[in-house]
């Protein structure tokens, strides 16, 4: 039998597939495997439909910022497009769905390659352009993509929205938070996966290099530009897999939510997450995400007790005021996001008794 | 013929206004080269800034307006030492995400406070500032503009020109390092810039405020609109600010008057995208020139 690995005190890495490994030791894949099985176990505990709703709604963002992740914290090429890119991905699989009547296993890749196409189109920009200019390209992508969407009324039917059927898969008819669960949480561990590996392949690596100093990857051989237009669609097929799993789960999409707080919203999650960390993407969704759930259920509340409504006070504003006061405080003091808090944590208990 | 004329003013008039305040945020970039997402959130709080001294204290409107660019000098002096300061040196992205942070801040807070709502302020522009000449009709408020906005181009212009701390705030912008071992004072020169910032956006803000109300969501809708015009005058220009300004405007009110209404407000950013394929660095702005 093959002897348990745990960690050694301290790092010794004695070869690069050594360095490369996902899991260094056995007692890491073990909670891997564990927590997964945890997550699809969860639903069958008697809690409420909305915490499965969250959870849901956290997959799906959970997907669409490793993308963007890939995109900004790998690649170093900042984009406030990613919620419009997210929006055509919705509107490709809703239209395919209603259209031409494709089945839901096709009509999502599908939405994510329609997807890469249009990020692709908005990844030309950044063989001339970088930092800055590169980041008000992709803000007037945003701007140009949410008024298409609006206006092309012939295939998105405009403000009107689309409404989708249900889903069904090998037979059931999709319906309901927790079979959703069951969609959702699967593919997010697969995209999960797809992503750490890419990482660790040709293309991560040249991305990485991209971002460090493109100068000097260009200088080693590293064609930059073929390299980022693929970041771009790497990033936008996430979106676009993300934009049509929510156009199914919410039933009926309309242009209103992609807009650029949406973009905003993703490009927070990427920072509070940790850049260039997949696990942090999720970190970073799940944050924002109850973050935002948790802002509304206290506004909530508050405008309803006696005092407020007295003063004649709208708190609705506070959530904004609270989030903006989030992403503030994790740039200054955090700038590494909780992927980082986590890795610090770990690394206590590691060292746990003896600290050294 | 007069609905054409009639379009080249009110476009030459919200270029104006387009103008000005991208003046403000070139300022910012130029010393700094920071990119403030929260520009919006700046010309609203001018805005309200005003709101405040004029119809809550009822000052007079000179009095009024002087108070008002104080409070945004200050403001920009009080942004820049809490959460600019500790940033100096980091990555390009936490700096725009801080200062989009910001800007949710300042909206939460602005709506926490007046609500979603329109103000508009007492008229006190006497009707014979218009100029009134056939079909074309100029009203007090553009006039009002052109007059505070050439001014202020001229002050600006020489305030670079030849006062030391403009010459400081160009120095520091051309190299931060050299200017740091000349003996340069960077953190108030970075001070000094968003305090001036502040001060032209507060200034925008109250001429918005006179032309359309004051309200939170068009103004910062309105920060969001200087990014074509900065990029077509060039990201380091204040001239450059007014004249990309114009453009845009004039493209903007001729799009909504010919062709369609709708298309009027995605218009600059189409231009955006063009320009930024074709000429990244825009009319006016320095080019960085970088082998590899």
């Amino acid at each position: 039998m093959k002897k348990i690995q745990l960690h050694p005190c301290g790092n010794f890495n004695e070869s690069y597939s050594r360095e490369l490994t996902i899991f260094s030791t056995d007692f890491g894949r073990i909670w891997a495997v564990v927590g997964v099985l945890i997550l699809l176990l969860v639903p069958l505990l008697p809690i409420s439909p909305y915490i499965i709703y969250v959870m849901n709604i956290t997959g799906i963002a959970a997907i669409s910022v490793i993308g963007l992740n890939l995109l900004t914290g790998f690649t170093g090429q900042i984009s406030l497009g990613h919620g419009a890119f997210f929006g055509v991905g919705a509107y490709a699989g809703a239209i395919l769905a209603t259209r031409l009547h494709l089945p839901i296993f096709i009509t999502i890749p599908a939405a994510g390659l329609i997807t890469a196409g249009v990020g692709m189109i908005f990844g030309v920009p950044s063989g001339r352009l970088k930092g800055l200019y590169l980041t008000i390209a992709t803000l007037a992508g945003q701007f140009i993509i949410e008024y298409v969407l609006i206006h092309w009324e012939f295939m998105t039917k405009g403000t009107m929205g689309i409404t989708l059927p249900m889903p069904s898969f090998a037979g059931f008819t999709v319906m309901g938070d927790v079979p959703f669960y069951y969609i959702i949480f699967p593919l997010l561990i697969l995209m999960t996966w797809i992503a750490v590996n890419l990482v660790r392949t040709r293309f991560g690596r040249a991305w990485i290099a991209i971002r460090d100093n493109d100068r000097a990857a260009e200088g080693m051989g590293i064609p930059i530009f073929p390299y980022k237009v693929f970041a771009f669609a790497v990033s936008s097929f996430y979106a676009g897999f993300a934009g049509a799993l929510w156009a199914y789960y919410m039933g009926s999409i309309t242009t209103e939510p992609f807009n650029l707080s949406l973009s905003v919203e993703y490009l927070a999650m990427v920072i509070i997450g940790g850049m260039g960390s997949i696990s942090g993407s999720i970190f970073g969704a799940v944050f924002i995400t109850v973050l935002n759930e948790v802002l509304r259920f206290m506004t909530d509340s508050l405008m309803n007790s006696a005092i407020v409504t007295h003063l004649g006070l709208s708190l609705a504003p506070l959530r904004e005021f609270f989030y903006g006061v989030a992403i503030v405080l994790f740039i200054l003091f955090e700038p590494r996001g909780l992927a980082e808090v986590w890795r610090i944590v770990r690394s206590n208990f590691r060292l746990w008794p003896f600290p050294y | 013929m007069g609905f054409f004329l009639q379009l080249l003013i009110g476009g030459l008039s919200v270029g104006f206004v387009y103008g000005l305040s991208a003046m403000g945020f070139v300022m910012i970039f130029k010393s700094s080269s920071v990119l403030n997402f929260a520009h919006g959130e700046l010309l609203a709080l001018g805005g309200y800034f005003f709101l405040i001294f004029i119809t809550v204290l009822k000052l007079p409107v000179i009095f009024a307006f002087i108070f008002t660019l104080i409070a945004c000098f200050i403001t920009g002096i009080l942004i820049e030492r809490i959460f600019l300061r500790s940033l100096i040196g980091e990555k390009l992205i936490f700096v725009i995400m801080l200062t989009v942070g910001l800007a949710a801040m300042f909206k939460g807070l602005i709506l926490l406070i007046w609500s979603g709502g329109l103000y508009t302020y007492p008229n006190f522009l006497p009707e014979s500032m218009g100029i009134y000449w056939g079909v074309v009709s100029i009203p007090p408020v553009y006039v009002a503009t052109f007059g505070i906005g050439i001014f202020f181009l001229i002050l600006f212009g020489l305030f670079f020109k030849f006062s030391s701390q403009g010459i400081y705030m160009r120095s520091v912008a051309d190299n931060q390092r050299a200017a740091l071992s000349l003996g340069v004072n960077v953190r108030q020169v970075f001070a000094l810039s968003w305090a001036i910032a502040a001060l032209v956006a507060g200034m925008s803000g109250v001429i918005l405020g006179i032309i359309n109300g004051v309200n939170v969501h068009d103004l910062s809708a309105l920060g969001l609109k200087v990014f074509p015009v900065i990029i077509l005058g060039g990201l380091d220009s204040i001239g450059g600010a007014i004249v990309g300004g114009l453009i845009i405007g004039l493209l903007e009110t001729f799009t909504g008057g010919y062709i369609s209404p709708s298309l009027r407000d995605v218009v600059p950013y189409i231009i955006l995208v063009f320009i930024l394929l074709i000429k990244p660095y825009g009319l006016f702005g320095l080019k960085e020139i970088e082998r590899v």
